[in-house]
C-alpha cells in the first residue's frame, strides 16, 4: 500500500511504448488503444504490473504499442497464455485483446472456458466482423449473405453474437461499447478495470479498409439515437431521438412501445446489471434489428475467481499439511533399507 | 504339514483376470510385499483401454507382471514362470506365454460354459490334456472364498469378490512373503466398512492357509533379497517417479511448479501425483485441451514459473503449434510426454516409442529444443530434474519423453538425498540499463528471463521473429537467417553441458546395440547374455537432442549398429542421417515391450546375415 501512495501519477503517455502504430489510417483500433493506455494510467497500479496479452489480428497487434509487460501469442490461443500468467502471479493486471475471428471462430473454445472459469482477466474484444489482418473474409459475426472475397456469392454462416456467447459461459461481467465514442468506451473499460474477475467487453469498431460503416446506423449523429439503446444503471431503457421510445417485457418477450398516454416509464424494463441470473444480459445481448442495439454494462456479479481459488487451495493445503517436505514425500509409502 | 522348499533365483507371476478381478490391485500388493523383502523387482501392468469391456470376454482380460529376484534384474521378465488364470479368458490369452513345466493357479469356478464361450474355447481347456505341460493347480477359488466368509456378514456378492485376496493369500503362502503389509492395506482402505475390510483379511488368511494345508500343493519357494547398492528404498512407477522429479526441480531451483495438462492415458497420473502435493505451492490447471494446457504452461513460464504440462502422442500432435510460440519466444518449459500406441487414438493403454521424430521435428519450420529420455522407471526421477534444469539454463522448451511402459511399471528406486542434488540456479534480471530482451549469454546463448513486475524491464515478446538483441518484431531477411541460426545453435551447445554417452561393455568391437528409452531394460539384459558369446557392447541414449557429443565416436568404434526400438526405426533414421552410419533397425510394434529374448534372437540373426559367426569372441 505504501508504495501505491508514493507511486507518481501516471498518464496515458507512460502507457505509450516506441513502437510505431502501423494500423491503417482511420481504423477503430486508435481509438480503442488510447482509451485502453488512458484506463490502464487511471487504475493506480504500477506499469510493470501489467501484461497484455494477444491472439493474432489486427486487434492483436496493440501489446506492441501498450508499453507494459506483453505477449502477442498465436491464434486464438491468447487467453491461454493469459490464464498462465494470472494464475501464475495473481498480482499481474492481464488484459486480453483479441478480435471476432479470433476470439470467437479459431480460439472459442478458450474464449468459453476463460469465461467459465471466471479467471480475473480483462479481455477486449474488437468486434469489426471482418477478419482485416487476411484481407477480407466474412468472420463468426459477419451478416448471413456477406459478400467478402471468400464469399463473392454471399456468406451462408448464422453469425453469433459475443455477448450471448459470454452470457452462456456465465461470464461475471460483460459488457458492449463502441470504439467511436470514447467516453463511452472509456467509461465502460473503467468498469471492467475495476471489475474482479473476468470482464468480457465487445467493442464495435470499424474497419475502414474491408468492412467500412459497418456500424454506420449506429454512430451516425441522425440515426444513433434510434438505433443504439445506452443502458444506465437503475433507469428504464429508453431510447430515440425524443426519447419517447422505449423497451417493455410482454411476457418473456421485450417489445417496443412508444412512451405516451398509454404507455409510461414505470411499464419499461429497468436497467439492472446485477440482476441476478444471466436471463436479462441474454436478452439484452439477442436484440437485433429491428430493436436498438444496447451498449453499455450488460451484467455484472461478484463470483471468486478461478486464479483465487487455485491459491487459497495451496493455502489450505499449507496450512493443513505444512510445508511440502521433499523427503517425506519420497518415503512415503513402503520403504526398506538395504545395508 | 511340512512342506518342502524349493530356492530359485528369480520368478515372474503374471497375474490375470477379467478387469472386475481386481488382478492390478492384486499385483500391485504382492510387488509391495516383495519390494520390502529386498527381492529385485520390476512390473509391467497390462490392462484394457474400454473403460468396461464385457465381462469374461478376452478383450477384457487385465494382467499384471511381475519379475522379483535376488539378483539385479532389468525387465518384467520375457515369460511367466506362475500364471494366475481367474477366468478362462485369462487363460486364453495368456497360457501362450507361460514356460513349459510352469506353475498354473485356476479358480476352477470361473470356467463354466457361458465364460469358456465367451472365450471362445469349444470344449473346457481344464478336461484335455492341454494343460499337462503345466503344474496346474485347479482352486474353486470362488467357492472357497464364499465359504471362508459365511459368517462375515456381507452380501454374496460381495464375498465373491474378494476372491483375488484369495489367490494373493495362496501366492503370498507360495513364495513365502508375509501378509502384513497387505492386511494393514486393507483396513487402512477400506477403514470405511469394517466387514468388508476383514471379509477381505479372512479371504486373503484363507488363501494362504490353503497352500499351507492342502494335499495337491506340494513345495513352496523362498526367493533371498538382492544385493542392491545401500540406501533405502521404494518401489516407484515411472510416472510418480517423474512427478517428484519435477517437483524436486521446482525445490533445486527455489521456483513454484506450474502444471497445465488435459487429462490423457497414460501421462493422466502425473496430473494426479502433482495435485497432492500443494503444500509444496504446485499450481495444477486442469485446461480445456491439450493446446490451452501449453498456453497457460507459456504463460505461467513467462511470470517466472517452473512450467511443465504433460501429456501423449495425440496431445503432442495439438500442442506443437504452440510449442513453436515457445521455441520463438525462447522460455522455459517441459513438456512431458508419456508415449502410447499410435497413430491416432491407436492402442492408449500400450506402450510405444513411436513419438520420437515428432518430438524432434513435429513443428512447422526450423523449430528446435531439446529432447531427454529415461530409461527406466526410477530414471524417470533423474531426467525429470535433467528435463528443467537444461530448459532453465538454456531458456528453451524440453521434451521429456516417456512411454507407457516406464510409465506404469515399477522397479525399486534408491532414495537420493534432498541436499546431494545440485541446485538449478535461476536468474531474473532487474536492471533497466543494461537489459535487451534478446542479448544472449555468451556460453549458452540463452536469453534473459525477465518476468513480468520487475520495473523498468516492461517489454514485448511474441511468435513474430525477433530482432537480434533487441527482442522487437524484425523482417528483416538477414537478422531472420542469424535468429534461425541462433535457435538452433542454442540447442546444439547443450551437449557441453550433459555426460557423455557411457558404453556397456567394450568400447569398440563388432557390434553395436543403440537403444532409447524404456528398452533399456530388454536390450542391455540381451547385450549382457550375448556377450557371452559375440563382440557385442550398446549404449543407452538418455539425450536425444542434442545426443552426447562422443556419440559419433562411439558409434564409428563398432562395424555393425542394431538399434531396437518400439517403432518402425525412427532413432536409426536419426542415426543415419546424422552420423552417416548404416545404422540397422530391430523394430517391433505391438504395442508390448521388447521381450529379451527377442531382442537375443533378431541380434543373432541381423549378425548371421552380415556374416558374423567371425564375431564370435
Ligand atoms: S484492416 Fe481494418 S481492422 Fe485492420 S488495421 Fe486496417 S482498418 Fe483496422
Amino acid at each position: 500500500m505504501e508504495d501505491l501512495k508514493n507511486l507518481p501519477t501516471l498518464t496515458r503517455k507512460d502507457f505509450v511504448s516506441s513502437q510505431e502504430v502501423r494500423w491503417c489510417p482511420g481504423c477503430g483500433d486508435y481509438s480503442i488503444l488510447a482509451q485502453a493506455q488512458k484506463t490502464m494510467a487511471d487504475m493506480g497500479i504500477p506499469r510493470e504490473k501489467f501484461v497484455v496479452v494477444s491472439g493474432i489480428g489486427c486487434s492483436s497487434r496493440m501489446p506492441y504499442y501498450v508499453n507494459t509487460y506483453g505477449f502477442h501469442t498465436i491464434h486464438g490461443r491468447a487467453p491461454t497464455v493469459a490464464t498462465g500468467i494470472k494464475v501464475a502471479n495473481p498480482d499481474l493486471n492481464v488484459w486480453v485483446v483479441t478480435g471476432d475471428g479470433d476470439s470467437l471462430s479459431i480460439g472459442g473454445n478458450h474464449t468459453l472456458h476463460a469465461l467459465r472459469k471466471n479467471i480475473d482477466l480483462k479481455i477486449l474484444l474488437f468486434n469489426n466482423q471482418i477478419y482485416g489482418l487476411t484481407k477480407g473474409q466474412y468472420s463468426p459475426t459477419s451478416e448471413l449473405g456477406k459478400k467478402t472475397k471468400s464469399s463473392p456469392y454471399g456468406s451462408v454462416d448464422y453469425p453469433l453474437s459475443p455477448l450471448s456467447f459470454a452470457a452462456g459461459a456465465g461470464a461475471t461481467f460483460i459488457a458492449r461499447t463502441l470504439a467511436s465514442d470514447p467516453v463511452h468506451m472509456g467509461e465502460v473499460m473503467g468498469q471492467a478495470a475495476k471489475h474482479r474477475g473476468v470482464a468480457f467487453v465487445e467493442i464495435l469498431q470499424n474497419c475502414v479498409i474491408f468492412n467500412d460503416n459497418a456500424y454506420g446506423e449506429l454512430t451516425e449523429k441522425e440515426t444513433r439515437p434510434e438505433r443504439i439503446l445506452q443502458l444506465e444503471q437503475g433507469k428504464p431503457l429508453v431510447f430515440g431521438k425524443d426519447r419517447k421510445k422505449g423497451i417493455r417485457l410482454n411476457g418473456l418477450t421485450p417489445e417496443i412501445v412508444e412512451l405516451g398516454d398509454d404507455v409510461k416509464e414505470s411499464d419499461l424494463l429497468v436497467h439492472d446489471a446485477g440482476r441476478a441470473g444471466l436471463n436479462y444480459a441474454f436478452l439484452l445481448a439477442e436484440m437485433e434489428s429491428p430493436f436498438p442495439i444496447p451498449i453499455g454494462i450488460f451484467h455484472r456479479e461478484d463470483r471468486p475467481t478461478l486464479d483465487q481459488m487455485i491459491h487459497a487451495q495451496v493455502a489450505q493445503a499449507r496450512k493443513a499439511l505444512g510445508e511440502g517436505d521433499l523427503m517425506k514425500v519420497f518415503r512415503s509409502g513402503e520403504v526398506w533399507e538395504v545395508a | 504339514m511340512k512342506k518342502d522348499i524349493e530356492e530359485l533365483q528369480d520368478v515372474v507371476i503374471r497375474f490375470a483376470g477379467d478387469s472386475g478381478d481386481g488382478m492390478q490391485l492384486t499385483g500391485t500388493q504382492f510387488t509391495k510385499t516383495t519390494a520390502v523383502l529386498g527381492n529385485d523387482i520390476a512390473t509391467l501392468p497390462d490392462y484394457p483401454s474400454e473403460i468396461r469391456a464385457p465381462q469374461g470376454s478376452l478383450a477384457g482380460v487385465s494382467a499384471f507382471q511381475i519379475n522379483f529376484s535376488s539378483r539385479d534384474i532389468r525387465t518384467p521378465g520375457d515369460d511367466p514362470n506362475v500364471l494366475v488364470a481367474m477366468n478362462p479368458a485369462a487363460l486364453k490369452t495368456s497360457l501362450k506365454d507361460l514356460v513349459e513345466g510352469g506353475i498354473l493357479v485356476i479358480n476352477e469356478d470361473a470356467f463354466n460354459a457361458q465364460n469358456l464361450a465367451k472365450a471362445g474355447y469349444a470344449t473346457n481347456p481344464l478336461e484335455d490334456s492341454a494343460l499337462s505341460r503345466y503344474l496346474v493347480y485347479r482352486i474353486p477359488i470362488t467357492t472357497m472364498t464364499v465359504s471362508a466368509l459365511k459368517d462375515s456378514g456381507i452380501s454374496k456378492k460381495e464375498m465373491d469378490r474378494s476372491r483375488n485376496f484369495f489367490a494373493l493369500g495362496l501366492m503370498f503362502w507360495l513364495f513365502q512373503r508375509p501378509m502384513d503389509i497387505t492386511v494393514e492395506w486393507i483396513r487402512k482402505k477400506f477403514s470405511k466398512d469394517k466387514n468388508i475390510a476383514e471379509a477381505n483379511v479372512l479371504a486373503l488368511t484363507a488363501g494362504y492357509n490353503y497352500g499351507e494345508n492342502a494335499e495337491v500343493i506340494k513345495k513352496h519357494y523362498r526367493i533371498a533379497p538382492a544385493k542392491n547398492v545401500p540406501g533405502t528404498y521404494r518401489n516407484i512407477t515411472g510416472n510418480e517417479a517423474a512427478a517428484l522429479g519435477f517437483l524436486t526441480a521446482a525445490k533445486l531451483a527455489n521456483t513454484p511448479l506450474f502444471y497445465g495438462s488435459y487429462p490423457i492415458t497414460p501421462a493422466s497420473d502425473i496430473l494426479h501425483e502433482l495435485s497432492k502435493h500443494k503444500n509444496f505451492g504446485v499450481l495444477t490447471l486442469q485446461a480445456e485441451d491439450e493446446i490451452a494446457a501449453m498456453g497457460a504452461t507459456i504463460g505461467a513460464s513467462f511470470a517466472g514459473l517452473m512450467a511443465l504440462t504433460g501429456t501423449s502422442g495425440p496431445g503432442l500432435s495439438l500442442k506443437s503449434e504452440a510449442m513453436g510460440l515457445a521455441v520463438m519466444t525462447e522460455l522455459p518449459m517441459v513438456i512431458a510426454n508419456v508415449q502410447r500406441g499410435g497413430p491416432s487414438t491407436g492402442l492408449p493403454t500400450k506402450t510405444e516409442q513411436s513419438d520420437l521424430l515428432q518430438a524432434m521435428y513435429g513443428r512447422h519450420s526450423e523449430c528446435p529444443l531439446a529432447v531427454v529420455a529415461p530409461a527406466t522407471s526410477a530414471d524417470c526421477f533423474q531426467m525429470a530434474v535433467e528435463a528443467f534444469r537444461i530448459a532453465v539454463k538454456f531458456m528453451t522448451p524440453v521434451i521429456y519423453l516417456s512411454d507407457g511402459y516406464l510409465a506404469n511399471g515399477t522397479e525399486p528406486w534408491r532414495i537420493p538425498e534432498i541436499d546431494s542434488l545440485p541446485k538449478i540456479e535461476v536468474k531474473h534480471p532487474t536492471d533497466p540499463a543494461s537489459f535487451k530482451p534478446y542479448a544472449r549469454d555468451e556460453k549458452t546463448l540463452s536469453r534473459p528471463w525477465a518476468i513480468p513486475g520487475t520495473p523498468g524491464l516492461e517489454h514485448r515478446i511474441g511468435g513474430l521473429e525477433k530482432l537480434n538483441i533487441q527482442g522487437t518484431v524484425s523482417h528483416d531477411p538477414a537478422n531472420h537467417d542469424v535468429m534461425m541460426h541462433l535457435r538452433a545453435e542454442k540447442i546444439e551447445r547443450i551437449a557441453d553441458h550433459i555426460p557423455l554417452q557411457e558404453v556397456f561393455g567394450k568400447p569398440e568391437g563388432k557390434v553395436l546395440v543403440v537403444g532409447w528409452g524404456g528398452t533399456y531394460g530388454a536390450i542391455t539384459s540381451a547385450v549382457e547374455e550375448l556377450q557371452k558369446e559375440y563382440s557385442v557392447s550398446s549404449i543407452h541414449i538418455r539425450y536425444l537432442n542434442p545426443f552426447p557429443k562422443n556419440l559419433g565416436e562411439i558409434l564409428s568404434k563398432f562395424e555393425t549398429i542394431i538399434v531396437p526400438e518400439l517403432n518402425l526405426g525412427q532413432l536409426a533414421h536419426l542415426l543415419r542421417a546424422k552420423y552417416l552410419v548404416e545404422a540397422i533397425s530391430f523394430p517391433k510394434v505391438q504395442g508390448q515391450p521388447f521381450k529379451i529374448r527377442e531382442i537375443i534372437d533378431g541380434i543373432k540373426k541381423i549378425m548371421e546375415t552380415k556374416g558374423g559367426s567371425s564375431w564370435k569372441i
